[in-house]
This record gives C-alpha cells, structure tokens and sequence, in this order.
C-alpha cells in the first residue's frame, strides 16, 4: 500500500532522514520505534506531505507522493495525526471533525463519519460543543485521531500518540488503536513507548539517526540483541 | 425630559450608528489579518477606489443605485484579489515590517494614482437622503441604513464563518496554519477567498460611506487610522474585540464631539487608545496564552 525507496528528507541543509526505504501493506499495523530525534516525526512528515522528500520516492498505492500537492495526499486514503495532535484548541470538538472531513469525498459522508468517531469516542459525543483546547490530554487525542477518521482514510499515520498521557490513559488508547484496526484499517505508528507499540502492531522498523537499523516482527523485536543494545539498553 | 438629555441620547444613538460602520470596516482588516497575518495598512484606500466607482457608476454614468452598489462590491473585491496576488503571496514569508512597507507603498500608490486620475476636487453622489425627526432628535436616514446594511453583512460573515466548510477552515487558519494540508485545505485557495471577502466588505462599506461622505484622494485618512486602531483596541485578528472595540471608540467620538466640537471626539478617542495601549496592550479582549 505504502512504499517508501530510499528517502532522503530534512530541514533546510539539515538532513533529518537518510536513504530510508520501508513498507506498509494493506490491513496490517506497522510500527517505527527509536530514540528521541531519530527522524521519526520527519518521517511521518514526509509522507503526508508537510516537507518535501530531496531523494528517493514514496508511492501510496502506484501514486507517486512526491509530485502530490500536499493538500492532496489526504484524498489519496491517508490521514496523518500530528505530534502533540495539534487540535484548533478555539474551536469546538465537532468543528475539529469537521475540518477533518474537508475534502469533498468526506464531506458526502459527513454524517455517518461522524456517528462512527462518536461510537468509538463517546466522550467527544459529550464534549462536541466544548472548545477543543479547553480538554484533557487524553480527550485531545481521540480528538485528534477522530479528526483524522472523519476523513475515511485507508491508512492512518499515528506519531507519538502516547506522548504526555498518563500510563492508564496510554493503555485506554492503544486498545482504541487495536480496535480501530479490526475495521480494516492500515496504521503505521511511531512510537518512543516500545513496550506498548510492540503490543499492537504486526512489525516494526528501528529508525536511529535517520535510517533504519533493523526491522521485523513484534515479537522478533522484542527479542532481539539490537533493539536491547541499541534503543531499550538493557 | 430635558433638551440636555434629548441632545444626550441623540449622541448615543449616533454613536451606535456609527459603531455599526466602524465594526463593518473593521471586520474587513481583522479578517485578513486573522487569516493571512498580514495587515493590508491600504484598506482605506480601496474604500476611497469603491466610492469613487460609486460616484461615477451613480452621478456620472446614471446606473440605478443598486446595480452600482452590486459591480461596487465585486470590483472591490476582485481588487482584494489583486493585492494579494500582486503584493501579499510573494511577500508571505518575509518580516513582517517588509508586509507593512509594501502594503504602506499601495496606499500612497492608490493616493496618488486617486489624485492623477480624478483630481483633489470633493465628489459627492448629489443624492440626499432624508433625516427623520423622532420626537426632539434628529437621525440620518443614510446613517440608519448603513447601521442596519452593516449589521446584516456581518451577520452574514458570522454564519459563513460557523456554517460553512470553508468559514470552518477560515477560522482553523487562524489557529494553526502549518498543519491545514493534513485537513486537505489548499492555504493558498483560502487567503484568495479571504481577501476576496475582504475586498468585499470594503466594497460595501464605500457603498454605505459614499451616501455620508463626499469622496477625494484623501478620504481614507479621515477613517483608516481609525479602524486600524479599532483592531489594534480590540486585539488584532479577534473579530469580537473588533466589534466591541468599535462601539467604544463610536461613543466616545460622539459624546466628545457633544461637549465639545466634533474634532474634540477624535482627540477623546485617540487619547482613549493611547491611555488603553498601556493598560491592556494585548486589546480589549486579550485572550490568556
């Protein structure tokens, strides 16, 4: 579904990323873990288009995304949930899922999108008309990936969605993701809480100052000589 | 009731009638600033081009009024266009003093361009519109419909802000700009909008200013620091500051102007401003960050 060849993407003369190629196939849930300033935000970045690759390409689904208009990547079936999730704080939770269903295709299907997220969010059912900014870190989030939802996307993009939770809330939250999952949606996660992503996701990639150093099954992983040595340190 | 107090409540009804224009040309400005976070210092400059559209379009050509006002909103509004695409989109990245500077050099540019092209002769449309007599007092009819025209046209922004998909990502811009791609929103499309939104108001109210005033190169001097300082008072890019801020400086121009001569109004309001820029220099209704 998501092919990404030899990426090469970065900051002004700052390369952030350096030759990272990785995949994501249709219905599964693929992780990328590693320490702090490893590329993973870039990298999530780079394929919803908020910076541009300087190398390599990236296709979702045979489109090439690196001569998409970035406003056009999310009618391509990708939603991408922000760092720090970035909600419109001075607008109500309802307008934030309005603003995620923007693109024509979502807004036919408005109402029945937005039944879903409820369902899956009670929560944001009983806070619609509350200003976004003026909620919980854990309401933001599901904010947040409602927001992306309403968008009906084939692939979800999920970067650090623990950050700054409380450990029963990041618990409640990779459960929503499993869940989320069972409809058929793709998801790629990055993710610094290894333990908890390994729980969810299919596979995963080490991504360690800009390129990948290892990849393989959760449980794989979990066992492997080079993420302990590497990234957990034990 | 007294003659004082009758002479009194004139001046406040006058005052709110002239709250009602200033919040429409203040709208204008927040709304592009909000959005593009550019401040068009010109503004008052393509009030001062739409009224003389109207005096033509009206006095010299003989249009029927409304099909003046109707061509005088769309030509100003396709000139918002024009100063974004002109002048704002290539300088958006830029310091924000070098935005200034350009959009400063339009209105000098627009001043003298007024002065080639039409001469420093007052114009007026020749149309005089009748003041009605409510008891003691006496009210402008072309003050009381450019009271309510305003309120409606600002009505109509609000419920294209609250309803509409495009006013929702008008007003998520504001907010966080960065992340508008993630929603499938073309920035670029919206600031076109927007300053077509823009350029309109300011189209409506030279239709509305151009019944009350008489119309020369300079004209936007006597209103464009005034609604620029109506946004700064009630904090620049918040639209109810705006509003609230306008009604505040209409009083105080118009009870000033009661006790005193009319031009005392303006010193009362700019020393107001001055006094409040101390006080609360964030505006009015300073939001907590």
């Amino acid at each position: 579904m998501l092919e990404l060849r030899s990426v090469r993407a970065g900051y002004g003369t700052f390369p952030a990323l350096f030759d990272v190629s990785l995949d994501v196939r249709a219905g599964e849930a693929v992780g990328v873990i590693g320490p702090n300033g490893a590329g993973k935000t870039t990298l999530m970045r780079v394929i919803s288009g908020l910076i541009r690759p300087t190398g390599g390409s990236i296709s979702m689904e045979g489109v090439d995304l690196g001569t998409t208009p970035a406003h056009r990547i999310v009618e391509l079936g990708i939603a991408h949930v922000p760092e720090n999730r970035r909600l419109f704080p001075r607008m109500s939770v309802e307008d934030n899922l309005k603003m995620g269903g923007f693109v024509p295709a979502a807004r036919a299907k408005h109402d029945g999108r937005l039944g879903l997220v409820y369902e899956l969010f009670p929560r944001l059912r009983e806070r619609r008309r509350q200003l976004a900014g003026t909620m919980s870190g854990g309401e933001q989030q599901m904010c947040a990936i409602g927001r992306a939802l309403m968008s009906d996307p084939k692939l979800l993009l999920l970067d650090e969605p623990s950050a700054g939770l409380a450990p029963v809330i990041v618990d409640q939250l990779f459960d929503l993701v499993k869940q989320i999952r069972t409809g058929g949606l793709t998801v790629l996660v990055v993710e610094q809480n290894v333990q908890q992503v390994l729980r969810v996701v299919d596979r995963a990639y080490l991504l360690k100052t800009g390129s990948i150093r290892a990849a393989g099954t959760a449980a794989e992983l979990l066992e492997s000589e080079t993420i302990r040595e590497a990234y957990l340190g034990v | 009731m007294g003659v004082f107090d009758i002479y009194l409540l004139e001046a406040l009804i006058n005052g709110v009638l002239l709250g009602g224009v200033l919040a429409l040309l203040s709208l204008g400005l927040n709304l592009i600033f909000g959005v593009i976070d550019v401040v068009w210092i010109c503004y008052a400059e393509l009030i001062m081009l739409g009224m003389y559209g109207m005096y033509f379009m009206y006095a010299v050509y003989h249009l029927p009024i409304l099909v003046a006002s109707v061509v005088c909103i769309a030509a100003v509004a396709v000139m918002g266009v024009i100063l974004h695409v002109l002048v704002i989109a290539p300088l958006l990245g830029s310091a924000p003093i070098n935005q200034l500077l350009a959009t400063g050099g339009v209105l000098f540019f627009l001043q003298s361009a007024a002065t080639v092209m039409f001469g420093v002769e007052f114009k007026n449309l020749g149309l005089r519109l009748p003041v009605l007599k409510v008891s003691e007092m006496f009210l402008s009819y072309s003050r009381l419909l450019a009271f309510v025209t305003a309120l409606l046209a600002m009505l109509a922004v609000y419920l294209f802000l609250a309803r509409t998909y495009t006013g929702a990502a008008v007003r998520a811009i504001a907010q966080d700009r960065q992340i508008m791609p993630l929603m499938g929103v073309n920035t670029h499309r919206i600031y076109v909008i927007t300053s077509a939104l823009g350029g309109a108001l300011a189209g409506l109210a030279a239709c509305l200013l151009v019944l009350q005033y008489d119309v020369h190169p300079f004209v936007g001097l006597s209103f464009g620091p005034l609604i620029f300082l109506i946004c700064v008072l009630g904090g620049l890019g918040n639209f109810v500051g705006g509003f609230a801020a306008a009604f505040v400086f209409a009083e105080i121009i118009s009870l000033g102007g009661l006790y005193l001569d009319l031009e005392w109004g303006y010193v009362f309001a700019f020393a107001f401003f001055i006094v409040m820029m101390f006080l609360r220099p964030q505006g009015l209704m300073a939001r907590r960050s």
